[in-house]
C-alpha cells in the first residue's frame, strides 16, 4: 500500500472533527486521498477512506473498526473530540485485515476497560494479528454469532454473522434503534470524499462497482447468504467500513449486490439445461475446426447450450463473464514454441475474480510436431480447481474425417458428463481426477 | 477397497469415494461451498459442519481439536482439510 494522509479540502471531514450521522453515532474515520494502488491489485483514482464509527449509549460507548496504523493520528483525534477512552466499553471488529485494526493494538491500551466482539470465525486471525506477548495482559475478547446482542443501555448492537466477505472472519453489525448497518468492507468502495455522504460525494458508482467485482464476486455464494440476513433489515443507513457513508436510500445498493450476485444466464436458460463456452485459438484453421466438430458433437447430447469463441476476435474481460456463468469450459489451442498461445494464459491467469467451483474443463489443439499445449491447459484448469473428466485431445496437423469425428465424440463425452452429472446424482470419485490414465494407455 | 458416500448437501451432490479420501479431495473438485486457507490444518478456514454419518469420519487430532476449539467450532464441526471420509456423511460449510 502507499501511503498518504493529507486529507482533501473543502469538506465536512478537514478539520480531524468527528462527523455525526444518526443520534449518537459518529463517524471517526480517516481520509486517505492519496492512495493510488490499495493490497496491489485494487487501483483508485481519488484514494480511499477508512471508516470507523463510534457509538454512544447511556452506559458507555462502542468503538466499530479501527482505521490502518498510519493514519491512527487522525482516529484518535477525531474520537477524543466525542469520547473520553475510559468511556469505551465495546470494541467490534467487523473485519481483521490490517486496514481496519492497524489501530487496535494502541486503542486497546488506550481503553483497557473495552471488551472486543469478534466473529466466531475470527479468533486464530486476532491472535495472529496482535500477536501477544508473554508479559502483555491475557487477551480477552467475546466470540459472537448472528442474533447475538450486546446493549450499551438505550443503544443495541446486533451481530450479523457474514462469513467470506472477504475474509473467513467478516461480520456485519446493526445498531436496532437506528437502523444503521455496520457492514465492513460490505458495500463499501474505494472512493475519498470528505463529504462522507452518498448524497454529498461525487458520482461513485463505477468504484462502488468495481469495488465489487474484485473483493465480493469470487465470493458470490456468500453474498447470496449475507443478503439473507441484511434483506429483511429496516435499513435507513449502511455504513462501510470503505467510501460513501450510505445514508440516501441506502436500499439501492443492497439492491445492487443482489443484482451483481445473482447468475445472469440462468435466467435464459430452460430448465435444467447446461451451458458449455468453447474457447480457441488458430493458426492456421485446424484447431478452429476441431472447435466446431467439438460443438456439433456436444449438441447432440441435447438440454446443452453450447457457444464458440475465437480468443483473437475479443478482449479477455467479457470473455471472463461468460464462463462465470458457464457449466463448463473447452480450450483449443495450437502449440507454438512447446506452448500454448498466449491468449490462452491471458484469459487463464483472469479468472481468479470468479467462483470456478463445480465447472467442467476441458483442452484440445492441432500441433506440427510437438503438442504441448493441450497438457498445459489441463494442468492449468486442474490448478483453477476445475473437473477436468474427458482427457485432451490432440491432433497432428489438418484433421482427417476420423479425426474430426474424434473430435465430435469428445464433445459428446464432455456433454454427456456435464448433463448426467448434475445434481441429486451419485458422481464417482475417479471421474473427478482426470481420465487421463486409461486415454494415455496406462 | 471400501467405498463410503460423501454428500454435500449445499450443492446436493453425493460423491463415491475409496475409504480413506479426505474430504478436501472431494470437495473442491465437485464445487461445494467449503472454502480452503492453508489446507493443513492450522488456519481453521475450512470449518464445515457434518450433518449425518460423524462417526464415519477419521478422529480430529490433537492439533484439529485444538484449531477447532479457537475457532469456536460448534458439536460436528470438522476441517474438511483434515477429515477422512470412512463410512457414508453429509457435510456442508459451517
Ligand atoms: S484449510 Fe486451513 S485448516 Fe483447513
Ligand atoms: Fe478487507
Ligand atoms: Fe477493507
Amino acid at each position: 500500500m502507499t501511503t498518504s494522509s493529507s486529507a482533501a479540502a473543502g469538506g465536512p471531514a478537514d478539520d480531524c472533527g468527528a462527523v455525526e450521522l444518526a443520534a449518537g453515532v459518529h463517524w471517526i474515520g480517516a481520509l486517505d486521498p492519496g492512495l493510488r494502488t490499495f493490497d496491489l491489485i485494487l487501483r483508485t483514482a481519488n484514494g480511499t477512506t477508512y471508516n470507523s464509527y463510534l457509538v454512544r449509549g447511556d452506559d458507555g460507548v462502542a468503538v466499530i473498526d479501527t482505521v490502518k496504523a498510519e493514519l491512527a493520528h487522525d482516529f484518535f483525534a477525531r474520537l477524543e473530540g466525542v469520547a473520553r477512552y475510559d468511556e469505551i466499553r465495546v470494541i467490534v471488529l467487523n473485519h481483521l485485515e490490517p486496514d481496519h485494526t492497524g489501530a487496535l493494538p494502541e486503542l486497546m491500551r488506550r481503553a483497557p476497560r473495552a471488551q472486543l466482539y469478534i466473529s466466531k470465525r475470527a479468533t486464530a486471525m486476532l491472535k495472529a494479528l496482535l500477536k501477544p506477548r508473554d508479559d502483555d495482559r491475557p487477551l480477552t475478547y467475546q466470540t459472537v454469532g448472528t442474533g447475538d446482542e450486546v446493549s450499551l443501555g438505550g443503544r443495541t448492537l446486533r451481530f450479523l454473522h457474514t462469513p467470506f466477505l472477504h475474509w473467513p472472519d467478516t461480520q456485519c453489525t446493526w445498531l436496532v434503534e437506528e437502523g444503521v448497518l455496520f457492514s465492513g468492507d460490505v458495500f463499501g468502495c474505494h472512493h475519498c470524499d470528505a463529504r462522507l455522504f452518498n448524497d454529498a460525494c461525487g458520482d461513485f458508482r463505477f468504484a462502488f462497482d468495481y469495488y465489487y467485482a474484485h473483493i465480493m464476486r469470487p465470493f458470490k455464494r456468500y453474498v447470496v447468504e449475507a443478503l439473507k440476513l441484511i434483506e429483511p433489515l429496516p435499513i435507513k443507513l449502511i455504513a462501510p467500513t470503505h467510501g460513501p457513508i450510505l445514508r440516501d436510500r441506502p436500499r439501492r445498493y443492497v439492491t445492487r449486490y443482489r443484482e451483481l450476485s445473482t447468475p445472469s444466464l440462468a435466467e435464459r436458460l430452460d430448465q435444467g439445461e447446461r451451458s458449455l463456452i468453447i474457447f480457441y485459438m488458430s493458426a492456421y484453421g485446424s484447431t478452429a475446426r476441431m472447435a466446431e466438430a467439438i460443438r456439433t458433437g456436444a449438441e447432440e447430447e441435447g438440454g446443452i447450450r453450447v457457444s464458440l469463441y475465437d480468443l483473437e476476435g475479443g478482449e479477455t474481460q467479457p470473455f471472463v463473464d461468460l464462463i462465470e456463468s458457464a457449466d463448463a469450459l473447452a480450450l483449443g489451442s495450437p502449440t507454438i514454441n512447446g506452448d500454448a498461445a498466449k491468449p490462452i494464459w491471458d484469459l487463464l491467469s483472469s479468472l481468479t475474480v470468479i467462483d470456478l467451483g463445480g465447472k467442467l474443463g476441458a483442452a484440445f489443439g492441432s500441433y506440427g510436431w510437438s503438442g504441448e499445449a493441450v497438457r498445459m491447459i489441463e494442468d492449468r484448469l486442474r490448478g483453477l480447481k476445475l473437473r477436468v473428466p474427458v482427457a485432451g485431445l490432440r491432433i497432428k496437423l489438418i484433421p482427417t474425417d476420423e479425426e474430426l469425428e474424434e473430435c465430435r465424440a469428445f464433445g459428446r463425452a464432455l456433454a454427456g458428463t456435464l448433463v448426467r452429472g448434475g445434481r441429486g446424482r451419485v458422481v464417482e470419485f475417479a471421474e473427478l481426477q482426470s481420465a487421463t490414465i486409461e486415454n494415455l494407455g496406462v | 477397497m471400501a467405498k463410503a458416500k460423501i454428500t454435500f448437501t449445499d450443492i446436493e451432490q453425493t460423491v463415491n469415494v475409496p475409504a480413506g479420501t479426505r474430504v478436501i479431495e472431494v470437495s473442491e473438485r465437485i464445487g461445494a461451498g467449503i472454502i480452503y486457507g492453508c489446507r493443513e490444518g492450522d488456519c481453521g478456514t475450512c470449518m464445515m459442519h457434518v450433518e449425518e454419518g460423524w462417526n464415519n469420519l477419521t478422529e480430529p487430532s490433537v492439533l484439529e481439536e485444538k484449531v477447532l476449539r479457537e475457532n469456536m467450532a460448534s458439536r460436528h464441526d470438522r476441517l474438511a482439510c483434515q477429515a477422512q471420509i470412512l463410512g457414508d456423511c453429509k457435510v456442508k460449510p459451517a
